[in-house]
């Protein structure tokens, strides 16, 4: 079983049993941010708190940061963004993951919001 | 966004924007379409492909009027103005002392007075640039009560004629009255996006109507101000306020095409601008700076503010536009770099968040101009 959270950032971590996690951006947020032209992803291997600037998303009108909703060493980054950033906007939660991640620290996604609590969030 | 909603002027086609689901946000003191639902880089591709309607009512449209004007607004720019044919239009450029650009707009010789088309950043400005400066020699008049509409892509043609059949065969910067759907508008064969297209100044009140009458067209799609500054930016043309300001001639931005012969140092009526002796000076010396296209390699956008440098690390230039071409495919810039390293083909390097991108120096435009030359 997989487990949702999200952050006031408009980001989604879905978190694994085995405590492997996937990070991307809502729907919300690809909305707001409009057509993505370029993504820069972290390197693999790297550990991230945190909090942290992980990657740089560029849409048609600006550049924005993605945070890190989780501390953890970084094991995959969706390389198919590179050539096909738009996926992010066709698919946020599905093909536009961004990276996976090993959690450091299970007890942080405590502080993250749950579906309907983000849901509510963005009434 | 400091600006209050609350206090934002609206266009006379704020409605007809909101109804077509258009993304609202303050441009200029005005609430303005950002993009439709469509999206910037579809809205972009259309008016590449068929034609785009933008509403841009907010701009500044000023009627001077008296057998003096031609010369009077000659004191403010340097362009021939007093020699421009009936019905033609120039882009022109208002100057300060330091030889500045304190606006950039269009002079149409309209028969009887001049039509100028200002930023609406600067109009406010303009006006009253004009009335301290040409306010004796002529009736400054501002048209509040019109709207502008552009009509901008390889099908502008034929969906003009289509609904205005005496716009057939206009020529790229000339001018008509003309009769659309019964009501009086101006239009001229302009635009600001390097495709062939139009702009209809009409009564705001009648302005809804004629708008709902081109979207009506098959090939006609409203389009928002991103994909604006993305054509723009594609076709090489200046933003006020980003690639062109006070602190930048016209000589260091590469628009020594638009010093009109007449008004050159040399010419039948040279000077009698406002900062036209650094002008003159900087066109016969040289400058140590000038705007140029600049293509950075990869996918990564570099935009405006981002400082360039050479390949030894030093500072060389700045970039004053910059984003996403979506014709081109890829990331597109324009800004200011030393002249020495001006030339097509340099290749320098932004610094994007701590990072060098290397980047190349191209010609401008990024796409070939399609205007209707005949």
């Amino acid at each position: 079983m997989s487990t949702m959270k999200y952050t006031e950032d408009h980001e989604w971590v879905r978190v694994e049993d085995d405590n492997t996690a996937t990070v991307g951006i809502t729907d919300y947020a690809q909305e707001q941010l409009g057509e993505l032209v370029f993504v820069e992803l972290p390197d693999v291997g790297s550990d991230l708190t945190k909090g942290e600037d992980v990657a740089v998303i560029e849409s048609v009108k600006a550049a924005s940061d993605l945070h890190s909703p989780v501390s953890g060493a970084v094991t995959e980054v969706n390389n198919a963004l590179n050539d096909e950033p738009g996926k992010v906007n066709e698919a946020p939660q599905g093909d536009g993951w961004f990276y996976k991640l090993k959690l450091a620290d299970p007890d942080e996604l405590d502080s993250l919001m749950d579906e309907t609590s983000y849901r509510a969030s963005l009434d | 966004m400091s600006e209050n909603i609350q206090t934002l002027l609206t266009t006379p086609l704020y409605e007809l924007h909101l109804e077509l689901g258009a993304k609202m946000v303050p441009f200029a003191g005005y609430q303005m379409p950002v993009q439709y639902p469509m999206g910037i880089i579809k809205e972009h591709q259309h008016t590449r492909e068929q034609a785009g309607l933008f509403d841009v009512s907010h701009m500044g449209q000023i009627k001077l009027t008296g057998a003096g004007a031609a010369v009077a607004l000659e004191k403010l720019v340097p362009m021939d103005i007093v020699g421009l044919g009936a019905l033609c239009q120039r882009y022109a450029l208002f100057t300060n002392e330091q030889g500045g650009i304190l606006d950039d707009l269009i002079v149409t010789n309209a028969g009887n007075h001049l039509f100028v088309v200002v930023n609406a950043a600067c109009k406010a400005q303009d006006i009253a640039h004009m009335r301290t400066h040409i306010g004796d020699d002529c009736a400054i008049e501002v048209l509040e009560d019109r709207a502008l509409l552009a009509l901008q892509g390889p099908a502008a043609g034929v969906v003009m004629v289509r609904l205005v059949p005496e716009t057939a065969n206009m020529m790229f910067m000339t001018a008509k009255a003309v009769t659309f759907e019964g009501v009086e508008c101006f239009v001229t064969r302009s635009g600001y996006t390097g495709e062939d297209g139009f702009e209809i100044s009409a009564p705001a009140d009648k302005a809804e109507g004629l708008a709902r009458s081109l979207l009506a067209q098959d090939e006609v799609s409203a389009i928002g101000l991103g994909a604006r500054n993305s054509l723009r930016l594609e076709a090489g043309l200046c933003l006020y306020g980003n690639d062109i300001d006070t602190d930048t001639t016209p000589v260091e931005a590469s628009l020594l095409w638009a010093l009109s012969k007449p008004r050159r140092a040399d010419g039948e009526r040279a000077g009698g601008y406002i900062g036209a002796d650094i002008i003159h000076r900087q066109h016969a010396e040289g400058v140590t700076r000038k705007r140029v296209g600049i293509r950075p390699a990869g996918r990564m956008p570099v935009r405006e503010g981002v400082e360039l440098m050479d390949g030894e690390g030093r500072r060389v230039g700045k970039v004053t536009s910059g984003g996403f071409g979506p014709s081109v495919g890829g990331p597109i810039a324009m800004g200011y770099v030393e002249t020495t390293l001006a030339q097509p083909d340099t290749v320098l390097f932004a610094i994007v968040r701590g990072k060098q991108v290397p980047v190349t120096v191209a010609k401008l435009p990024f796409v070939q101009q399609r205007y209707y030359r005949g």
